[in-house]
Order: structure tokens, then C-alpha cells, then sequence
């Protein structure tokens, strides 16, 4: 009995011990382990190849697909890592920037390329792509190569590119007898959004969730078309504009009145399930959503739906500008391998054998000029094709807003602190979303934090 | 207290001294068996802890390759001089206690409840565990869809069953969603610990207890709860130095918001979202400075709170 009591006294000390080296443990893993990582494995002349991707519906699509691939190629296995957005981003970064070395391939929002190309990370495709006649490079879309080209060099390849609009239930709306122009204004839009709210069905849904690449891709077309940006073209901060809170009051009034529930809970899946299966009438996000919805197989409003230009205030247009892309990691031990399965699943062929085996509105758009003129597609997708292309090419990267900017760049700030400064902001937004806080000393704290990364820069 | 820390002096068993030359051999051999847990731990803790405290003296984002260098003190200065370095404290005690105190007394009444024999006894065991071997992350998702969903979730659907309002869980009360899944998931841990507790009981004095005439309430309260007190020791510890690290659930559901950024969260944040590898160090640093203290000084104040009820009884 004494035994025990003397042991277990020193327990406690021993246990806090413990505890402090595994928090100096997690600390370390972030600053920098990385370096042993686990390079495809090889065994009997197959190479094993990883890739990382974000878990959007046409990337299942292709990891379903990606059997037909390695038919063609007995000697190379594709395994994949699907990740939730802003995990991807978080991962995929770590290795790349500790060359780690555990991807072969990595999906990378043009966000990012950019960047990441700069800092010498992802190799360099031009020559791969442009010396193959069949993969005809020059029909990939101009604007979206053109985010992705550093120094007259193609760092990426876009595997889907997506601008934003709105998408309404055309049911709902009519029944509430309102109709939608096809170049709506952000007031029309909320209107019929309170008009149309009722108990079982959300007027609009945008997204909420914390972190730049959800809730401010969305909000920050929002603060361009009311006349707001995050930076002046001067690198100053302009968070504390009149503009910039008049359009987030906005937002969040909105969602308030007419959006749904849980606002923190909510981004584009989140949203796609809500109007997919009916539960929202409106809906303002990317592009390529259209295509899930026109899905009979996924989605209860297949056919049911109307697109609308995004809606505006003061700009002409006010849709964001992205692309998700395949590129090749510095770090690779596998980049032949590598580049025929980018070349692969971004190829004309492989726009054929989605169309064939998946259905006609699954396959990637946004990416290639061709696929517009395949006529299943023009047909399967003739509700929204003709209205993503239209978007996309009046988008205008360069100066999105009313006044000029200093980076190309709709719905972010082209800039490594940026996501930082996003996650930060967007982290606090959802106090204003709850209730738990005003608005002003939101803004008021991310003018500062604004500001320092814009010094960076200057 | 004073009967605690006289008791080891006077029980001390009085052996003989050894012989000199066999003592220290003796010794010598319990040394040589102890280097290689003590290298390895060396190896695997404190080379990190250094390295972590290198980087925390270093200007380092890992978007930015180019500018890297020594920078002395100035990433403590901005963990300091920020003020999320506090509230996060705050928070991680807020959730860990929170949820450790719950899980206790849950625990303990599930404890109880299966300490007696019924049919079914084995299942409702096994089935009380589960939620412990469950994957966080995995939990965690299940709680976001399944039931603390706006719209479909099965909390809001009880709450409209019984007439309420539908609650926005991870908008509204961040704080409570997150306990809730840590309640949740770490009841079972205490349950086991305390169970064993119960087992161990002596039925003899159970019996003799009953013998004299003394109630259910009055049995658990004088004899049960005094000889469980140590295994609720173990189980407190033991709940929180694993809920210090809890990450999962605030990842998946709240990301973080609301109260909810707990160190191990804030961390994550510096060195993954911030890519800022030298304050995330910092903070790092500054976390185990803080946890070693907060550890040491109120767990043991804590216990011997405990210990003076048990022993003065």
C-alpha cells in the first residue's frame, strides 16, 4: 500500500513531463521533420506513383478512371491521397517546401503555382507538353494558362477551371413568382433570396466555413464589386474601407436573413448537398458546381436549375478566376512516369472517356477550348456551357474591381501571407456570424493585420 | 496533509544495508539497464525539443525560402506580444477541463452502473467502450453530418421533438460541440479505468458495510468513493494529458472558432496555415514552458487536495 502511494505521488510530475515533450514533439513535426518520407516504392520495374488531390467530385472521377491509365501503362500504379481543401493545401505545402518527397503529383490551385514556381518547387512542363502534337497544348483556356506560365514557363497544367456565378432553383423561384435577369445585382439577389426563404428551404446559400479558399472566395468578389479590395495598387491596406465592411455587413445579413443554419459549418460541399437536394434555393459558387447539379444520379434538381452571371454591384461582371491544377513536385523520384499521367488525365482522350463511361456532364470543364465543341457535351451540358464560358472569358484577373491592383488575382491576394491573413479574418467573421461580435472591430483588426502583409510587399 | 508527509518516514522499512561491493554492482547492472530506454527517449524527446528551441530563434517561412536567418528573441516577442497566445491558453483549459471533469463523472456512473451483474452485461460493456477506440478524426466527421447538422442532423431533430428551436451547433456554440464529442469520446476512457477501480474493490468490507446496516449511497460515499480516489487520479492525469493534444474534432468542426483554438490548434495554425516555421516553434516552446508549470504545480496542488479528503477521513 505505501509502495503504491510513494510511487503514484511522483506520477504527476512524470505525467507533466510527458506532456510537455509531446507538445515539443508536435512543435517539431511542423518545423521541419518532412525529411523521411516515403518515396514510391518500387518493385519489379512498376512504378508507384502518389498523388495528392483535393477531393472535389471530378477528382474521384478520375482516381475511377485512372484503371484505363494503367491498362495503357502496365508499369506505373497511381495511388491516390484525397484530401478536404484546405488539408490539401496544408500538406501538400509542407512537403513540397521541406522536400519531402512523399508526392509524385500534386493538385495546386493557381493560387499557389505562381508562388511555388518562383520558389523553384515544381518542374518546369513546357517542353513535355509542347513537343507532343497530339496533347495540343495551345488548346488549353488562354486566361487560365496564363495563371499558371512564370518567366514565358508552363509550371502546371489545368485539370478543371472554374469562374463563379449564381445558380438558382427555377421551381422555388417560380413558385414564389420571381423571376432572375441573367445579369442580376447583389440587392436583386438578396431580395428574391428573403422573398423565397421559408422554414423548409433556405433562400441562399454561401459559404461560411472558415479559411481563405472558402468563405473569402466567395466574400471577397463580393467586396470588389462593392467597390472594395483587400490592397490598393500601392500594397496599402484597404480592409477599413467603407466599402470592404459594407460589403461583408452584406454578406453576413444575408446569410442572416436568408441563408442557412449553420453558416461555420458550410462551404461548397456543404452547399452543393443543401441545393442539391432542394434545400436552397440560390446558390453563388464555382462554375463547376453546375455540372453536380445537372447530375440526375447525385442530384435531386437535375433539370430543375437556371445559371445566372454572378451578381454585381458596381463591376461589370464579379466571377473569380480558378483553376485546379497537376503539377509535378521538384521533388519527385518518378517525373517521366509522372508526366505521362498529367499529360493523361488532361488530355483530350481522357475529356472522351469521362463523357463515355461517367456521363456526358461530368466531364471537366474549363479546361480546353476542344470540349466545348464536342457535341455530347455541348448537348448534356447545354443548360450551363455556353453561360461558364461566357464568365469566364469576361473575367478580368488584372483588375477585378474599380480601382487597379497590384497582382493578378480575383478572389485572393497573389501573395504567400495571404492565406494567413485570409484564414485569420475569416476565423473571426464567424463571431460576427454568431452574434459574438460587431463587424467594425473584426475589420479593425484585420486592417492591421492587412497592413503588415502588405509592408512585405512594398 | 501532515499525516501524508510524516506516513512514509515512519513506515519506512528498516532493512540492513547491503553489502558495499554488492550494492554497487547491483547498481552498476541498473544503470546498464537503463541507457537504452533512457537514450532512446533521449533521442526521440529532447534532440526535437532543442531542434524546436533552434527554430524558434529563427526567421523562417517556408513560402518564403530565400529570407531565412537568425533572429534572436523576436519570435518569442510577437507570441508574446500577440494576444492569441493567452486566449488560446484559455481555451485549451477551458475544453480540456471541460471535458475531463465530464468524462470523469460520466464515467464514473457508467462505472457503477456496470459494476453490477445483468444479462448482457459482456455487449453493454463492449458497446460502452466503443466511442474510445472509434478514430477522432472519424468521430468527429460522424458528429458534423449525422447529428449536429443544421438542417438533417439527429441533436436538432430531438430538439424538435421536445418542441425547441433548431441550434446551429458549430456556429453557435462551438464550445459545447466540442466538449460534447470530447465527453463523448473519452467517457469510455474513464469508465475502464474506474471499473477496474470497482473490481478491485474488497467484498468483504462491502459486506461488512452492509452488515451494519449501511445504505447504497452511504457505502458508495464512505467506502466506495474513498478507495476509488487514486484510480480517479489516474484517470484526471492520464484524460489530460491526452486531451491537451486534441486536435481532431476542432480541425473538422469548428476550425478553430468561437473559443474553440486550443495551443495544440493555434500551433497548427502558425506552422501549417501561417507557414511561419519559427513562431510556430515559439509558440511551441512557450506551450511546454507553460504546460510543465501549469503540470507540476496544479495537478500536484490539485492531488493533494485529493489525498488530505482520502487520508483525513
Amino acid at each position: 500500500m505505501m509502495l503504491t502511494k510513494t510511487v503514484r505521488r511522483k506520477a504527476a510530475p512524470a505525467g507533466a513531463a510527458a506532456a510537455a515533450l509531446a507538445l515539443a514533439l508536435t512543435a517539431c513535426a511542423g518545423a521541419g521533420g518532412g525529411g523521411d518520407s516515403d518515396p514510391a516504392a518500387e518493385g519489379g520495374g512498376t512504378v508507384e506513383l502518389t498523388l495528392a488531390t483535393v477531393n472535389n467530385p471530378q477528382m474521384k472521377d478520375m482516381e475511377e478512371l485512372k484503371s484505363a491509365f494503367e491498362e495503357e501503362h502496365p508499369d506505373i500504379k497511381v495511388n491516390f491521397v484525397q484530401m478536404e481543401e484546405n488539408d490539401l493545401r496544408d500538406a501538400v505545402t509542407k512537403d513540397v517546401a521541406t522536400d519531402g518527397g512523399q508526392y509524385d503529383i500534386v493538385t495546386v490551385g493557381s493560387y499557389e503555382v505562381p508562388i511555388w514556381a518562383g520558389n523553384g518547387w515544381l518542374t518546369d512542363l513546357t517542353g513535355d507538353l509542347e513537343s507532343d502534337a497530339d496533347y495540343d497544348v495551345d488548346d488549353l483556356f488562354e486566361p487560365v494558362k496564363d495563371a499558371l506560365t512564370v518567366d514565358d514557363s508552363l509550371y502546371a497544367v489545368p485539370f478543371y477551371g472554374e469562374s463563379s456565378m449564381l445558380m438558382y432553383n427555377k421551381e422555388l423561384l417560380d413558385e414564389a413568382g420571381v423571376t432572375m435577369p441573367e445579369h442580376p445585382t447583389w440587392q436583386e439577389v438578396a431580395d428574391i433570396a428573403r422573398q423565397v426563404d421559408s422554414d423548409d428551404v433556405d433562400g441562399i446559400c454561401l459559404r461560411g466555413k472558415p479559411g481563405w479558399g472558402e468563405v473569402f472566395a466567395p466574400l471577397t468578389t463580393v467586396v470588389q464589386t462593392f467597390g472594395g479590395s483587400w490592397y490598393d495598387d500601392q500594397w496599402n491596406a484597404q480592409v477599413d474601407s467603407p466599402e470592404f465592411a459594407e460589403a461583408v455587413q452584406f454578406y453576413v445579413d444575408l446569410v442572416e436573413d436568408a441563408g442557412e443554419a449553420d453558416p461555420v459549418s458550410t462551404g461548397f460541399t456543404e452547399c452543393l448537398n443543401n441545393v442539391s437536394q432542394g434545400r436552397s434555393a440560390m446558390w453563388v459558387d464555382a462554375t463547376v458546381a453546375a455540372g453536380l447539379l445537372e447530375d440526375p444520379e447525385s442530384s435531386q434538381v437535375a433539370g430543375k436549375m437556371g445559371y445566372a452571371h454572378a451578381p454585381v454591384v458596381e463591376t461589370e461582371e464579379s466571377g473569380w478566376l480558378w483553376s485546379w491544377n497537376l503539377a509535378i513536385p521538384e521533388t519527385t523520384q518518378n517525373r517521366d512516369a509522372a508526366v505521362e499521367f498529367v499529360k493523361w488525365a488532361t488530355s483530350k482522350e481522357y475529356h472522351q472517356l469521362v463523357g463515355t463511361e461517367l456521363g456526358w456532364s461530368r466531364v471537366p470543364p474549363g479546361a480546353r477550348n476542344s470540349t466545348y465543341e464536342i457535341p455530347e457535351y455541348e448537348e448534356a451540358a447545354a443548360s450551363f456551357a455556353p453561360i461558364t464560358r461566357d464568365i469566364m472569358l469576361a473575367v478580368n484577373p488584372e483588375q477585378p474591381g474599380v480601382a487597379p491592383q497590384a497582382w493578378t488575382g480575383i478572389q485572393y491576394v497573389t501573395i504567400p501571407e495571404f492565406q494567413d491573413l485570409g484564414n485569420q479574418v475569416s476565423q473571426d467573421l464567424a463571431d460576427v456570424f454568431a452574434g459574438r461580435s460587431e463587424l467594425a472591430p473584426v475589420l479593425e483588426r484585420a486592417q492591421e493585420l492587412a497592413q503588415e502583409a502588405g509592408d512585405a510587399q512594398k | 496533509m501532515t499525516v501524508l508527509m510524516t506516513a512514509p518516514t515512519r513506515r519506512r522499512p528498516r532493512r540492513p544495508p547491503p553489502a558495499g561491493s554488492g550494492r554497487a554492482r547491483g547498481l552498476a547492472v541498473s544503470r546498464a539497464l537503463l541507457w537504452p530506454a533512457l537514450a532512446t527517449s533521449i533521442v526521440l524527446t529532447q534532440i526535437p525539443f532543442v531542434l524546436t528551441i533552434y527554430y524558434s530563434l529563427q526567421r523562417w517561412n517556408m513560402l518564403r525560402p530565400g529570407d531565412r536567418g537568425f533572429t534572436g528573441l523576436d519570435n518569442y516577442v510577437s507570441v508574446l506580444s500577440d494576444g492569441s497566445f493567452l486566449s488560446s491558453l484559455g481555451a485549451t483549459v477551458a475544453v480540456t477541463g471541460s471535458s475531463v471533469v465530464l468524462s470523469t463523472l460520466l464515467g464514473m456512473l457508467f462505472a457503477v452502473l456496470l459494476d453490477r451483474s445483468f444479462l448482457g452485461r459482456g455487449v453493454a460493456r463492449t458497446l460502452m467502450i466503443t466511442p474510445f477506440l472509434v478514430m477522432p478524426a472519424a468521430a468527429a466527421l460522424v458528429w458534423k453530418w449525422s447529428i449536429f447538422d443544421a438542417a438533417t442532423g439527429m441533436a436538432n431533430w430531438g430538439l424538435g421533438l421536445v418542441g425547441l428551436p433548431p441550434v446551429a451547433w458549430n456556429t453557435e456554440l462551438p464550445m459545447v460541440t466540442i466538449i460534447v464529442v470530447l465527453t463523448w469520446q473519452y467517457t469510455p476512457f474513464a469508465m475502464l479505468i474506474l471499473l477496474a477501480g470497482l473490481q478491485a474493490q474488497n467484498k468483504d468490507v462491502l459486506e461488512a458495510a452492509a452488515v451494519d446496516g449501511a445504505g447504497a449511497l452511504r457505502t458508495f460515499g464512505s467506502i466506495t468513493l474513498p478507495h476509488l480516489r487514486q484510480y480517479v487520479e489516474i484517470a484526471v492525469l492520464l484524460a489530460s494529458i491526452m486531451l491537451l493534444q486534441v486536435f481532431d474534432p476542432i480541425a473538422i468542426m469548428t476550425r478553430g472558432t468561437g473559443g474553440t483554438k486550443t495551443l495544440s490548434y493555434l500551433l497548427y495554425e502558425r506552422a501549417f496555415i501561417g507557414l511561419e516555421v519559427g513562431e510556430a516553434a515559439a509558440y511551441g516552446v512557450m506551450t511546454v514552458l507553460v504546460t510543465i508549470v501549469v503540470a507540476s504545480v496544479a495537478l500536484r496542488t490539485l492531488f493533494k487536495v485529493f489525498s488530505t479528503e482520502g487520508v483525513g477521513r
